[in-house]
């Protein structure tokens, strides 16, 4: 598939908005049960709800960029029965609207805030279900088709949120920075492991469609002669990223450095000492490093479709 | 229940591009609005096409067939595009099976050519909305047109007339029968969608002739001896020698 960016930015960005919701509820609820210390300030919540609402309305507006007729973009809520595009089109602005609630609710003084944060978190993770489900019940892409997929776009936004939330807290509420930054540390590296786990299974691949069964002929010798067109196609540049298998090798380099690694270490190191400048820079790499996982994981899926496009002539 | 579809002998496809370029001419002239031909007279010329026809070498060399293959929407009887489209622009016909985008609610969002298998489904680059073969919808129910003419145009198009076009579900149908008797397939059956369109292998054309088919042993000029009999190097013809 030919990476989009305003896919890529729509999915980086919610999931890391949707994760910071996830974290200040988290907060919140352990702060009830005295697990940790309340934060200081009710502004915590409340600018932290405003930042999530912020990252998910820059993801709904790169989403529009995505769209060939952006204006008809409200019927995209009908088809809701069968359509995970459908759902997520509904699940992502209730998400805004249910952290948009929850933060006034607690710059309002705090009334409902559980009840509230509980609508927001089962919106947030139907979104991460709903956003997953898209790549995930296409079947014949074998590389999205899998429960792997939902698992990582939970998994890697819900991790990208909580570096977020440290590194917010270090400036916001220091006491609750190294909690975060601890929990941050361990969902990146759970990201880690289920990242690398449909890796390997997508290395592992074998293709159901062949150029055999995409033209019914049983020959084990069959080459493409001619595409029907010379000047490219819908289908050479929607399916293709025309990147060379060196340069998206580096890509899955970079993003195992940028997105776990380097992050890993930082959320140790600046963690520790709840330092607001490594945090800070810990979300940015990783943030970037979702980007590239993104880009990734279009490269990586090889539609069925492309066995009719071989070759030019 | 009616399944409109195309039945496609590659046996007789000569590969011509007639139906591509018929299929252009009148989807691009429909009230649908034109299809986008995006730098036609210049380097690298592009466009949405429903229907391309492709090439492919079968075999090692010497021994090559080439197969011309065509191909355009399948109209499947579960059609994977259809449920994942947000809008409900796409949609499959109860009456006749077509699958056809409602242009006029389609978001360009590309999701349906994502989950076509076949790469069928093109979005037009000038109007920005998914299109897709409608298997001529404008032009087989027309009352305007003769009967005849009630057909998709790339199917009028074709020379050799290696395109059929009818219901697959009515086991009269020239397209039933021709999937029943000459071993009708479809592309891609390992996932489940049931795709309409059906594609006739590539079949042996051998002439056998026995023998005894070389003379007329029953020609009745032969019998009653009417004719002087010629030599066997003799050019014979019925009317005039008795070979």
């Amino acid at each position: 598939m030919n990476p989009a960016f305003s896919v890529i930015f729509l999915t980086t960005l919610s999931g890391a908005g949707q994760g910071l919701l996830l974290a200040l509820y988290g907060a919140e609820v352990a702060a009830r049960l005295d697990v940790i210390d309340a934060p200081a300030h009710r502004d915590f919540y409340a600018l932290g709800s405003l930042v999530a609402v912020g990252l998910a309305g820059l993801g709904l507006v790169a989403s529009f960029f995505h769209l060939g007729r952006p204006g008809r973009a409200w019927r995209s809520v009908a088809m809701w029965r069968t359509s995970w595009l459908s759902r997520e089109v509904i699940a992502l602005p209730a998400f805004m609207a249910a952290t948009a609630l929850y933060g006034l609710a607690h710059y309002l003084g705090g009334r409902g805030t559980i009840a509230i944060g509980l609508a927001a978190t089962v919106m947030c993770i139907a979104l991460f279900v709903c956003t997953g489900m898209i790549y995930a019940c296409i079947r014949f892409l074998q590389e999205w088709s899998s429960p792997l997929t939902v698992v990582n776009f939970f998994v890697l936004g819900t991790a990208s949120g909580l570096t977020l939330a440290a590194a917010f807290s270090a400036r916001t509420a220091p006491a609750l920075a190294r909690d975060f930054a601890t929990i941050a540390l361990l969902t990146t590296f759970a990201g880690l492991c289920t990242r690398s786990m449909s890796l390997v299974r997508n290395a592992r691949l074998r293709r159901r469609s062949t150029i055999q069964t995409a033209i019914g002929i049983r020959h084990p010798q069959i080459r493409q002669k001619s595409q029907g067109a010379m000047g490219g196609s819908f289908n050479t540049r929607e399916f293709f990223h025309g990147k060379s298998l060196a340069f998206v090798r580096h890509v899955k380099w970079a993003f195992l450095l940028t997105a776990f690694a380097i992050p890993l270490v930082l959320l140790y190191v600046a963690g520790a000492r709840a330092s607001a400048p490594g945090l800070s820079s810990a979300f940015a790499i990783q943030l970037l490093g979702l980007m590239a996982e993104r880009w990734y994981f279009f490269a990586e899926a090889k539609h069925p479709q492309n066995l009719y496009y071989q070759a030019i002539s | 229940m009616t399944q409109l579809a195309l039945v496609i002998d590659l046996n007789v496809c000569v590969g011509c591009h007639a139906c591509v370029t018929s299929c252009k001419e009148w989807n691009t002239s429909g009230s649908a609005g034109p299809l986008a031909d995006i730098r036609p007279y210049d380097r690298d010329p592009t466009g949405t096409f429903f229907n391309r026809v492709q090439t492919f070498e079968v075999g090692e060399y010497p021994s090559t067939e080439t197969v011309h293959f065509p191909k355009s929407c399948l109209h499947c009887e579960d059609p994977p595009c259809v449920p994942v489209c947000p809008t409900g622009a796409s949609y499959k016909r109860k009456e006749d099976g077509i699958v056809l985008v409602d242009y006029d609610k389609c978001i360009g969002c590309k999701y349906c050519a994502w989950a076509c298998p076949w790469g069928v489904r093109e979005i037009d680059e000038a109007r920005h909305e998914m299109t897709k073969c409608t298997l001529c919808v404008d032009r087989i129910y027309d009352e305007a047109l003769p009967p005849s003419d009630r057909r998709p145009a790339c199917v009028m198009a074709c020379p050799t007339s290696a395109r059929l076009f009818g219901d697959i579900h009515d086991p009269e149908s020239d397209v039933a029968k021709a999937i029943r008797g000459c071993g009708g397939y479809q592309l891609m059956p390992e996932w489940g969608t049931n795709p309409s369109n059906h594609y006739l292998p590539r079949r042996k054309t051998e002439v056998r002739i026995a023998a005894d088919q070389v003379v007329r042993a029953d020609n009745p000029l032969k019998k009653d001896g009417k004719l002087p009999k010629p030599g066997l190097n003799e050019p014979s013809l019925d009317d005039a020698t008795s070979w």
